[in-house]
Parts: structure tokens; sequence; C-alpha cells
């Protein structure tokens, strides 16, 4: 059986003045319908442009290098940007983290809407809007009807995504790329928007690719884990199996350096150094200049992405 | 830290109310009450952690405190002084005592100045020093920090943000201040480099005895720093109490209903939404 959503070894490239910065750098991952699968990494790893590469909107001077991305069996790679805009909305769709600078500030958030609906259904206006007020329903935003004439300042951040997710869910999309959805919104706030994608993905069936730097935010909603350093994913494994045994050295650095909550208050571990500026990687693993396991091997070749225990993957020589 | 003592810094009854619309010359329409009544001590070589939503109060507090901006009415002291009488050359005098480090580690550099004016300036403007003396305390400062003596001739952009947030406490530590406001100070930064700005603050903290008003929205980064934990709301503080009381016993339903909504980093501790009891 394929998957609904199947990546492999994707490579994108930003050809800058100083050279070629590969942002993602052989990504492999597939998504089924219905499941929740967490990427995660900090700033830089490639987590948003493995998500843009997704959608093929890859902002020049980057450009998807090679790979495939199989949606529904189909690799939307090679095809016609006509047909890819077909396929963006109603395939797949996508929500950012500013719900501010994504939505025109001169429309009202139910025009936004139907003018999504319309793009892709041969509707009236006047269905197109009552398709707004529903999805706004369905999103959660009280007094649906009134909230469609107001326009984006007039709501606040955490209904301003509602909107976004509404609008990105108007052409029923089987796979929804959530690109730090609530990074920009108070707990409370952030808490209510996860219930929201995991109640839709439940209710819609539609697959989930969710991308945080937060692991508690993962812990909370993921089925599956990722774990992308310096453009590539170097772990790979079922939430809890990365959480009770977290493999590659990255991954158990990541969650020694982060505060437990109504534990002790252990001092924690930094990761040693920074994240490595793509233009001037280390040979051999990209990690290992801040591992604190590194053998002189390290040095010596690209270490690949290997199976280490049942559905459990990991790229490391010493994992 | 004592339990008895007199504070170090001290608020009563304060308020700080902002005017919305009305125009340029017009009355305003209404008033943001930012900062509403609020009374708190902070105890010398404590870390308060002042926590809260999006514009719940918690930045102007801060800035109040160290009397940035002047309250619309209420007292501040700092060392049994209050800030809000002082003859402006005391005052002077007194801004040493009391420092900030902000959120934004691109924002709050000057771009045209060399890491070493940067974090001399203080030193400079309070006439601290003989040139050749501010030179040495800013090479002192950067090692205080993590910083190679060689940052110092460089420019800010050169940096990454956790080392332009360590050169951000530098400049806050240069004039050895007593009480420092820590403004979301490591809210910008990943992970993995929020943590060395963690512990760089604490070891600072216990090494120079600083008082820290850590200000923050993130529920586990105060958990970890703070000795007492104050709970903002709506410009009121709704709940105060040590750190452990606060975490296991919260009696505001504000501060439960925060704490609930924490995204714990263990699966196996999922959070119950609401009507899954």
């Amino acid at each position: 059986m394929s998957s609904l959503l199947a990546v492999r070894d994707l490579r994108t490239s930003f050809f800058l003045e100083g050279g070629e910065a590969r942002a993602v750098d052989g990504v492999s991952f597939s998504l089924d319908a219905g499941r929740v699968l967490g990427l995660v990494g900090e700033s830089g790893c490639g987590k948003s442009v493995t998500a843009l590469s997704l959608m093929r909107l890859v902002p020049p001077p980057g450009r998807i290098v090679a790979g495939e991305v199989r949606f529904d069996g189909r690799d939307l790679l090679p095809i016609a940007e006509a047909e890819m805009r077909t396929v963006r909305g109603a395939g797949i769709a996508m929500v950012f983290q500013e719900p501010m600078t994504s939505l025109n500030p001169v429309f009202t958030v139910g025009n936004q809407i139907a003018e999504a609906v319309r793009l892709h259904r041969p509707v009236s206006r006047h269905e197109a809007w009552a398709r707004a007020v529903e999805l706004l329903g369905e999103v959660g935003i009280p007094d649906p009807a009134t909230r469609a004439r107001a326009y984006p300042h007039q709501l606040s951040g955490g209904m301003r995504q509602r909107v976004m997710i509404a609008m990105a869910i108007s052409c029923e999309p089987r796979v929804l790329v959530a690109d730090e959805p609530t990074t920009a919104l108070d707990v409370t706030i952030q808490a209510e928007i996860l219930d929201l994608l995991g109640e839709l993905r439940r209710r819609r069936g539609m697959a989930l690719l969710l991308i945080t730097h937060d692991l508690g935010v993962v812990a909370q909603q993921a089925d599956e884990v990722a774990i992308m350093y310096a453009g590539r994913i170097v772990e790979h494994a079922s939430v809890l199996e990365i959480f009770d045994r977290p493999l590659h050295p990255y991954t158990q650095a990541l969650f020694r350096s982060i505060p437990g909550v109504g534990g002790r208050r252990e001092r924690l571990q930094p990761i040693p150094g920074q994240v490595p500026d793509l233009l001037r990687l280390p040979s051999g693993c990209t990690f290992r200049d801040r591992c604190e396991r590194v053998i002189d091997e390290c040095a010596a070749v690209v270490p690949p992405l290997e199976v280490k225990a049942p559905a459990h993957t990991a790229a490391c020589i010493r994992a | 830290m004592s339990d008895d003592g007199a504070p170090l810094v001290e608020v009563r009854d304060l308020h700080k109310h902002f005017p919305v619309g009305g125009g340029l010359f017009g009355r305003p329409r209404a008033w943001v009450r930012a900062v509403d009544g609020v009374s708190l001590a902070i105890r010398p070589g404590e870390t308060l952690g002042l926590v809260g939503e999006s514009g719940s109060g918690k930045s102007t507090l801060g800035r109040l405190m160290l009397r940035l901006i002047e309250p619309t009415s209420g007292e501040v002291r700092f060392a049994g002084r209050s800030l809000l009488d002082l003859p402006a050359g005391e005052l002077r005098a007194l801004r040493r005592e009391m420092q900030i480090v902000f959120q934004d580690p691109y924002g709050s550099l000057n771009p045209r100045m060399r890491v070493g004016s940067i974090v001399g300036e203080g030193l400079a403007i309070h006439g601290i020093g003989t040139r050749a003396e501010r030179r040495d305390r800013v090479v002192e400062l950067l090692e205080l920090v993590g910083l190679p003596p060689e940052a110092a001739r460089r420019h800010p952009h050169e940096f990454s943000g956790g080392q332009r947030q360590r050169i951000g406490i530098a400049r806050a530590l240069a004039v050895r201040p007593r009480f420092v406001v820590a403004d979301e100070a490591v809210s910008a930064l990943d992970v993995s480099i929020q943590a060395q700005i963690l512990n760089l603050l604490q070891d600072l903290q216990q090494k120079l005895g600083l008082t820290l008003l850590f200000i923050a929205h993130d529920l586990r980064i105060i958990e970890h720093l703070s000795d007492r934990v104050a709970v903002m709301y709506q410009g009121k503080i709704v709940e105060l109490a040590t750190r452990d009381d606060i975490y296991r016993k919260p009696q505001h339903p504000y501060t439960r209903a925060l704490l609930s909504a924490i995204p714990v980093p263990n699966p196996r501790q999922r959070r119950r939404k609401a009507g899954e009891e």
C-alpha cells in the first residue's frame, strides 16, 4: 500500500553568492491519512523549506534540485504549474505561523475564504459566502455570520489563526501542512488551536504535517516524529519511541536542554556551539563538532539514516 | 536569599494607564489599564518570575520598576528610596544599580557600534574609570558572559542570536547593577541556545548576587529559573507564591488554566481536552 504523501530524497538548495546552501539535503518520509507527523528542528534546519518544497512554493534563489514528492501516488515535482495549482488547497494545504501577514488587511475574512472556495469550485458568490460562514463555524469561531464581515485587524491573533485554518480546509485538503501554527500565540490560545487541528484531522481524516521547534507540542500532538538538523532528518520514530529511547546524540541533547515541567530543577545541559552555517558544513556528520560522542570516523562519511530498532531510524554511526 | 531582610525593589498600588484613540489633539476615547494596582516586593538575591500572556502588562510593570516610563500613580522603591521623587542627579546615580536585558537580540544593539563600545557605553556615560580601565573591564565582561576578547572589535551583525544576547547581558552588567530586569530575554532563541543563556543567567546571579525580575510567557522557563512566581492577568497580579506552590498548588483559576495549557514534553502525559474528563 502506498502512502498518501511520500517524499523521497528531496533536495532543495538556495543558490547564494557564497555558494549553494543545501537547505533540504535528501529528506525522505511518508505520511498516511489521519496521521500526524511532527517535523522538529531549530531555526535554519530546513523544516520550513521542506514544507514549501511540498507545495512547490520555494522562493528564489531557492530551487528544488532533486527528489520526489508523491501525493496519492503521483509525483508532484514534474507536473505543470497550472496542475499544481489544483493540488494546492484541494490536495495539500498550508497554515503559516503569522496569521496577520498571511491575510489581506483590506478584505473581510469572509470574503477571503469565499474567494478561496471559488478558486477551486464553480459556485456562486452567494454559495461561497455561505460556505465561508459554515467554515468559520467549523473552526470554532462564535457567531460566524457576523465575524465573516470582520477585517483581519478586528480579530485577535487566535481568531486570525482560526480564519487561516478555515481557509486552508476550505477545499477539503487531504494533507494539511502546519508550519509553527501556534508559535506566535499565547499558551492558552495555543492549546485551543492545537486541539482544533487534532479535531479536524479526526473528523476529516486529514494527514497533518506539524512543523515545530517545540518538543512539548510534538509530544502532545504527533503520532510520529522526525528530527531535522542542517537539512537532513537525523532520527525518525513513533512519538513514544523517540521520547523513551532517543538514539541520535542531537535528539538526546535537545531533550536535555529543555526545562521539564513540575519536576526537579536540574541544571540544563545546553548543546555547545551553534547550528552550523549551511555554506560551511563540516565534512561527514554535520553534528560532529557539537557532539559529545564524536570519534574520528564521524568526519569520514555522512552517516545514512539506518534502521536501529523496529520502526526507528537514526543517522549516526555511534547510535 | 533571606526571608526577613528589607526588599530591594518594592512597588505599591502601582498604576499605568495608556490613552487610546482621540487623535493628536483630541481627548482620549478610553484608557487601557496596563498596570492596574500592583503591589509586590523583590528580596535581595531573589529571582522573581513574572509570567503572563501578551497584553497582561508584564513588560510595562518591568519598565515601571526601572522608571523607564512614568507611572500614573503609585510608588516604586529601590533599596528603601522612592524612585519617583528623587532629584534627577540622584536618580541617575541609582540607574547604575538597575539594568534591563531585552528580548530582541537583533534590534537592541546598535548595528553601527563595535561590541566593545556597546558593552562599555554605560561605563563611559557614568564616567567610570579611565579609558584603559574601561577597556580592561569590557574584556573582563566579555569573558564573564563567555565571549572571546576579540569580540570587542567586531560589530553585532557578526554574531548569532545567542551571542548577541550575551552581549546584551554584558552591557547590562557593565555598571555592576544590583537589580536586573530580563524581559523575555531568551524567547527569541532556539532551545539549545536558550539553555546556554538560562545557565549563564543562573551562574551570574550566584556569582554576583544579582536580584532578578525574569519576565516571560513560557511557564517552563519561569519554573526553571524562579524562586517565587507572580502571575499577571489584565494588569493585575492574580497570584504570587513560591515556585513550588504555584506549580504544585495553584490557587487562582487563571494560574490553573495557564498551567493546564502547557504542552508537556512527554507523550505519556497528554493533556485532556475540555469535555474529555
